[in-house]
């Protein structure tokens, strides 16, 4: 039995724990709950997790404890999985309140929805945590499962069982691309434990070539599949269509930074050392993925496959910091998921409050003329889409500053010109959502009804992007923090 | 070198200029619903207070410096080194207080018919950019003024614009940013080779990178370029000027006025702050491009005004041509050339702001701005028909006005430095007077048809929006000296600076003493 440092889970306990309890509670006790009991429980449930992130925030960045390993060095717990939990925590705990005024009004269950929620960020906050192929593969399938099940969740409608299928097919192929690859790098390197595959790495090459460039290859299948990244991106629409808008809005959150700190930790850490190797090959992802993403994304019509492909769009931005391969494209692609996770959360909020929960007024339609019925909705969500675009004095800008200014450091400047000419690009897109809000007249009079926790959500998330929009500095800080780690 | 002398005070002046703007945003929001009449008279109220300042900074300015007064530096993300460094010199000292003028102007001149509040508020936010902008010495800083005026100027072209107004204004706002996307790595890539070069932490501070010129001379170039499509797309040069005739046209008169008065001076300064000072080599490298760029425009623009049947679209294209003149006066690389154009930057913004104002007035009264509908305007109008002629004149260049010292200038500057470019561009002159006069007549001339008849002639208020704008027209035209007197130092500099920096292997990265 390897020695475990207990208080080194707490957001594991709060958040897993927190699912279990809840589901137990929820079977045992249907008709007696109260209607308000799984939101308030799973709000709580995060931010206990959240609480624990920050406890140990503080405890890692005490120079005199710093980082550490436990369970036989199986998690590593550093300033980069802390601060991944974080993100992750945040999403769940805005995607739990987003979830109570939606879902009841959709007729979906808010209980199931909330015991998935927790378990997904479970799973999250493990890969995060991961320094063990293994472990990491296992938060990577409790994350994705419960995800799938969350992109089903909304059963009347044929979309939604669709959008659960295909996740699952795909996601189930990537994930057996993503163990193949870890069976190779094992092959080639004699462990799973990332800190071991570092030390072998550094220490003079691999047995065999082949295992290893096979098993990098086969790793990044798996890992791009999970972000997104063109051309791995085919079901992000279909699924961001057809799921629940909530759950797509933890989805474009939470999932997609568990899996970025799933690459960031396996390549930029472990494979650190060969990063020669990898490094085209993500340069040309990022490229591909900012321009196609965007690209693409400007033909759209539902406003969900629209935010899908910007969501890709995203994602090759962040791979850009990861290009990058230094601590300032580490620390680039945390700040950029960081802020990213609040625009992606209120966008969908957005859309939940327009959608109506869970069909109906999903076309760009359904935005004309918003700016006049609905003044603080449209001037919330215009703030969050010219964030996307990368407008100044907004937290998005500072996002691109600090990826493309990783990029350039390291003297990948086509990489950085040819991502800002694909932020130019989704500027159109969003522009198209402004224009329809505040430039076209409205076909419908009608107010499109708040509720007070889906306006809470947005306003939490616009005010994030100004106040840290216009004093980036702490943000900034703390991602330069979180890029002190284990370090491979 | 004198460029770097900078002086710095206890009051922050230059911070207060830039905050106005802001300050009074935020006083308009918070106005309640119910007092829609108050919101123009705080907006305006703000300006004024502004253009106060910027008066006061002209006053207080010392003459014969030619260094950065009133530097104000206050850091704001370290990790970044990126500081809110404000600072004033000749070069920006003009530019600051036509923004300051204009602004004020603008609101007062014609009402925007709906939403009040949402349209001071954006005006007021243009100008915190634009000042912002002026008077920015990190280079972050300027970006970031440099792109956030696009929000405002967006919302004002499509919200309150005429015609295909959604159209210009996307088509404004992707322009621009596709110039500018480019900049922001050149931006970066400055910033980190010269931290490299001199091993010194990060920063953004113009001068301290500019006095170090650290960079290979090669790198210099291609940056350069990367700077120099952002602000050709502002100035606009041609071949990326599709976007202004539509915006000028589309916008509303206060947002024609500030587009021509000021955004287009985001360019043209951002060439000579930012394309001069910071890459001296690479600007006397790429003066023969700039200058045919500029030539070309003078003759395009000329050309496709005297096509035009719209009247706000012909001073639109007139734009072109007299920013082709201004970048003609900047890459002549002397200090002719270089006040000339700074003063046909200020001009240009008293003169072209003055005619759109006009143009403005002739559309609420005519509910028309073609050329063929109007006609003999000056029976009913007589007082307009003067008002317009002088403004016209000042634009065609007429000695006695403005116009024409920054022309001449500019000529001079470029006859000595590049003969034919002066000669080509001095036909722009003559077809400058041919459009615009030939429009004065068919629309102040002629029979009075129809309609025309009822035009009403200037109202007081608006003939005291459009008075300070003569008065200047007319007080830079006879005594520009007061003016040139201030610039002259700090261009001076500048052009020894260029002058300093002139043969590719005097500033290679290998060279220590390049470090400060």
């Amino acid at each position: 039995m390897p020695h475990v440092d207990w208080p080194a889970l707490l957001p594991q306990y709060f958040l897993g724990g927190g699912g279990l309890v809840l589901l137990t509670l929820g079977s045992l006790l249907r008709r007696r709950l109260p209607a308000w009991f799984a939101t308030v429980f799973s709000a709580g449930a995060a931010l206990g997790a959240l609480g624990g992130v920050i406890w140990l925030w503080i405890r890692v960045q005490d120079p005199a404890r710093g980082a550490f390993t436990t369970i036989a060095d199986t998690i590593g717990i550093d300033g980069f999985s802390v601060f991944l939990s974080g993100v992750v925590a945040v999403s769940v705990l805005l995607a739990a309140v987003l979830a109570s005024g939606t879902l009841r009004r959709a007729g979906l269950p808010v209980e199931e929805f909330c015991v998935l929620l927790l378990l997904s960020g479970a799973g999250g906050v493990t890969m995060a945590s991961a320094n063990d192929l293994i472990v990491l593969f296992l938060g990577l399938e409790v994350l994705s499962i419960a995800a799938y099940v969350l992109a089903a969740l909304d059963l009347r409608r044929g979309t939604s069982q669709e959008a659960g299928l295909k996740y699952f097919v795909l996601g189930a192929f990537a994930s057996a691309f993503f163990l193949y690859g870890v069976a190779l790098l094992y092959g080639a390197t004699g462990s799973t434990k990332l800190g071991l595959v570092a030390e072998f790495l550094a220490g003079g090459g691999s047995e065999s070539d082949a295992l290893l460039l096979g098993g990098m290859a086969l790793l990044l299948v798996g890992l791009f599949f999970k972000v997104a990244a063109v051309p791995f991106h085919a079901w992000t629409p279909d699924v961001y269509e057809g799921s629940p808008p909530v759950a797509v809005a933890y989805m474009s959150a939470g999932v997609k930074a568990a899996g970025f700190a799933a690459l960031l930790r396996v390549f930029n850490a472990a494979l650190g050392a060969n990063a020669a190797d990898w490094q085209p090959i993500v340069y040309a992802i990022a490229a591909l993925t900012v321009l196609a993403g965007a690209t693409l994304a400007v033909v759209q019509s539902d406003v969900r496959r629209l935010l899908a492909y910007s969501s890709i769009s995203h994602a090759g931005f962040i791979l850009v910091g990861v290009e990058a391969a230094t601590d300032q494209g580490l620390a680039g692609s945390l700040f950029y998921l960081g802020v990213y996770a609040f625009l992606a959360l209120g966008s969908f909020a957005v859309v939940t409050i327009i959608g109506y929960g869970a069909d109906g007024r999903q076309s760009l339609d359904a935005y004309d003329g918003l700016a006049k019925r609905s003044p603080a909705l449209a001037a919330a969500f215009a703030v969050l889409l010219l964030a996307q675009a990368g407008v100044p004095f907004t937290t998005g800008f500072w996002a691109k500053l600090e990826v493309i200014g990783a990029s350039v450091e390291a003297r990948s400047y086509w990489l950085a010109a040819m991502a800002m000419l694909g932020a130019v690009v989704a500027a159109f897109l969003y522009l198209r959502i402004v224009v329809r809000m505040y430039l076209t007249a409205p076909a419908l009079t009608a107010r499109p009804p708040v509720s007070r926790s889906a306006g809470f959500v947005v306003a939490v998330c616009a005010a994030v992007t100004v106040v840290f929009g216009v004093l980036p500095g702490p943000l900034v800080e703390l991602t330069n923090d979180a890029t002190v780690w284990l370090g491979g | 070198m004198i460029l770097a002398a900078t002086s710095t005070q206890d009051f922050p002046v230059l911070g207060m200029l830039v905050v106005l703007p802001l300050l009074g945003a935020a006083a308009v929001l918070l106005l309640p619903r119910s007092r829609v009449e108050l919101v123009r008279p705080v907006a305006v109220l703000f300006m004024s207070a502004a253009a106060a300042v910027a008066g006061w900074i002209i006053a207080t300015y010392p003459v014969a410096s030619g260094g950065f007064e009133m530097v104000v530096d206050q850091p704001w993300v370290a990790a970044w080194g990126i500081s809110w460094k404000l600072g004033v010199d000749g070069i920006s000292l003009f530019l600051l207080a036509l923004t300051a003028l204009l602004f004020p102007l603008g609101a007062l001149a014609v009402d925007p018919g709906h939403d009040h509040k949402a349209y001071y508020v954006w005006l007021l936010l243009l100008e915190f950019g634009c000042l912002g902008v002026f008077s920015a010495l990190d280079l972050l800083l300027f970006f970031l003024f440099f792109e956030v005026v696009l929000v405002p100027m967006y919302f004002l072209i499509g919200q309150w614009g005429h015609g295909n107004a959604r159209y210009s204004a996307v088509k404004f706002f992707l322009f621009t940013m596709f110039g500018s996307a480019l900049m922001l790595v050149g931006i970066l890539a400055v910033a980190f080779l010269h931290a490299s070069a001199t091993g010194g932490p990060l920063t953004f501070d113009v001068v301290e990178i500019a006095e170090a010129q650290s960079l290979a001379t090669t790198t210099a170039r291609w940056i350069f370029l990367a700077f120099a499509l952002g602000f050709a797309v502002k100035v606009p040069l041609i071949p990326v000027h599709t976007w202004l005739p539509d915006a000028h046209t589309d916008a509303p008169t206060a947002g024609s006025v500030i587009l021509a008065g000021v955004l287009l001076k985001l360019g043209t300064y951002g060439f000579v702050r930012f394309g001069l000072y910071l890459f001296p080599e690479a600007s006397r490298f790429f003066a023969p491009l700039m200058l045919t760029l500029g030539v070309v425009g003078i003759l395009y623009g000329a050309a496709v005004a005297t096509m035009q049947t719209d009247l706000k679209r012909l001073i639109a294209y007139s734009s072109v041509a007299h920013l082709g003149f201004i970048v003609l006066g900047i890459f002549a690389l002397n200090t002719e050339g270089l006040s000339g154009g700074l003063l046909q930057m200020v001009n240009h913004g008293l003169s072209t702001g003055a005619l759109f104002l006009l143009v403005g007035y002739i559309y609420e009264g005519r509910h028309t701005r073609a050329i063929a509908e109007l006609g003999g305007l000056a029976r009913p109008a007589p007082v307009l028909a003067l008002t317009f002629m002088v403004v016209m004149l000042s634009s065609v260049g007429l000695p006695g006005l403005n116009g024409f010292v920054g022309e001449f200038l500019v000529l001079l500057g470029a006859f000595e430095a590049h003969r034919w470019w002066a000669v080509l561009a001095t036909a722009g002159v003559i077809l400058a007077a041919i459009y615009l006069l030939w429009a004065y007549q068919r629309v102040f001339h002629g029979p009075v048809r129809g309609e025309n008849a009822k035009m009403v002639d200037l109202r007081w208020r608006e003939g005291l929006v459009l008075a300070p704008l003569l008065a200047l027209i007319i007080f830079l035209g006879v005594y520009p000296r007061p003016v040139l007197d201030r610039m002259e130092p700090s261009v001076d500099a500048l052009v020894t600076h260029v002058e300093a920096h002139r043969s590719p292997g005097a500033v290679d990265t290998a060279e220590p003493e390049a470090a400060p």
